[in-house]
């Protein structure tokens, strides 16, 4: 390619049915510190459009530090060189990323710490799984409020991006691929 | 009641006249799969309806114009090669995958993250729920890691995969390719696909890689045979970009 033409981007595909051997990792779930006292839980169920559980999604996360820092930090998988094994995260650093894949029964749950974004906090999802030709991008807001995002949709769609706060410090987000109470995706154009 | 090979066919082929005629008529040419590809079973039911909403462009405190970071605590050196990783020997065609992560300014995409994962030289993977009953490789897993290095280059050693039947028709087989998941400086830069081999005589049988209706995005999708590649007496050489989408707001920012 020259130096002045722009590559065209490389398609994506599906993560398909094999990746559990490979993506996930120990810990991949535990951003937060292990007895961390601000320790906040994300959890919820991925739906199908026939209402069924999606129990082969992977979601990979992403979120502000609560300081509102953007940077993240390395150590998310950190190994151990000598046996090349997971260590798990040093305790220390907040590196912001999470993964985790749904289980048999379409769930999955992350402990965090909470969001310090600008505005509303939230936890920025990817969604992958076998059947989607393209991941889907949502947001779990830990609250209601004033967002740009949220103010441009109808009540009924805002209502799927705000996480719903159940025992203190826990929050669920359920996805819903498609159908009644279909999840807002997001594109970023 | 499983539909046959030339139904599917027929399916693909109305799917990809239909993107043609559009293309051919004004419409924009469409890089990425359609989530909704019925030949594809698995998508009927995991497909938005409603249309993406646009998160607006210019905030960058837009969470998602960030990612997470990774480093060298979050490999190991030998991750990206796939034969080390048992006392034995993989059977199976040894290769050489390599190429640069790039973004759509054409940049190097440097220190980022790439994941793969793969069946075994006979179309097997490590995996518990892997039905195919051709055998197991007690010395491959099939799974490798590795970062960008300053020129966004990445390279693995590893074995050439099988192809595969799967369940999605009678007689459904996937080409063989090795899976990708990459990571660009961005959260909007995220990435997972597959790369093929050139020449597979099963390509226009897969609705998988049908899904991607533009032919010339199709052919970003499999990798070239590379002489300078191949290494004497060990392996044989493929090279492989892969070029991040992305927001433009991300492409005119400096690169990490
Ligand atoms: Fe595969």
């Amino acid at each position: 390619m020259s130096m002045t033409e722009r590559p065209l981007p490389t398609p994506a595909h599906t993560i398909g049915p094999f990746y559990g051997h490979a993506l996930p990792f120990p810990g991949g779930g535990e951003i937060a510190p292990p007895g961390h006292p601000d320790t906040i839980t994300l959890h919820g169920q991925v739906y199908d459009g026939a209402g069924a559980p999606v129990p082969d999604a992977l979601l990979d996360f992403w979120q502000a530090a609560p300081d509102g820092s953007l940077k993240g930090a390395p150590g998310s998988l950190r190994r151990d060189p000598s046996t090349g094994g997971f260590l798990g995260r040093d305790g220390v650093d907040f590196t912001g990323f999470g993964r985790v894949p749904t289980d048999a029964d379409g769930r999955y749950a992350l402990r965090t710490l909470p969001p310090g974004n600008a505005g509303v906090p939230y936890i920025a999802v990817c969604v992958f799984a076998r059947g989607l030709t393209h991941h889907l991008f949502t947001r779990a807001y830990l609250a209601d409020g004033p967002d740009p995002l949220l103010d441009a949709l109808s009540d009924e769609r805002r209502a799927t991006l705000i996480a719903a706060e159940g025992a203190p410090r826990t929050y669920r987000f359920d996805i819903r691929l498609q159908g009644e109470g279909e999840t807002v995706f997001l594109e970023f154009p | 009641m499983a539909l046959t090979q030339a139904e599917i066919d027929a399916e693909i082929k109305d799917h990809q006249d239909a993107y043609d005629k559009a293309v051919a008529g004004g419409s924009p040419v469409r890089h990425h799969p359609a989530r909704d590809y019925p030949p594809y079973r698995s998508s009927r039911l995991r497909h938005p309806k409603q249309p993406l909403v646009a998160v607006s462009g210019g905030d960058p405190e837009t969470v998602e114009l960030s990612g997470p970071v990774f480093g060298v605590t979050d490999i190991t050196e030998i991750d990206n090669d796939l034969t080390l990783q048992h006392r034995g020997e993989p059977i199976g065609e040894r290769i050489t995958v390599s190429g640069r992560l790039l973004d759509r300014a054409g940049r190097p995409v440097r220190g980022q993250l790439v994941e793969i994962w793969q069946a075994n030289a006979a179309g097997r993977y490590a995996h518990l729920r892997e039905q195919h009953p051709a055998p197991l490789d007690p010395n491959f897993t099939g799974v490798g890691r590795t970062l960008t290095d300053d020129q966004g280059r990445y390279s693995f050693t590893t074995v050439r995969p099988g192809p595969y039947p799967w369940g999605n028709h009678t007689n459904a087989w996937r080409p063989a390719h090795i899976h990708f998941s990459v990571f660009g400086t961005a959260f909007t830069q995220r990435l997972v696909t597959q790369m093929y081999f050139p020449g597979d005589p099963l390509f226009p049988y897969d609705p998988i890689l049908r899904s991607v209706t533009d032919e010339a995005a199709r052919a970003r999708l499999v990798a070239a045979y590379d002489h300078e590649l191949s290494r004497p007496e060990f392996s044989l050489g493929y090279a492989w970009d892969i070029v991040l989408d992305g927001p433009s707001a991300t492409w005119i920012e400096e690169g990490r």
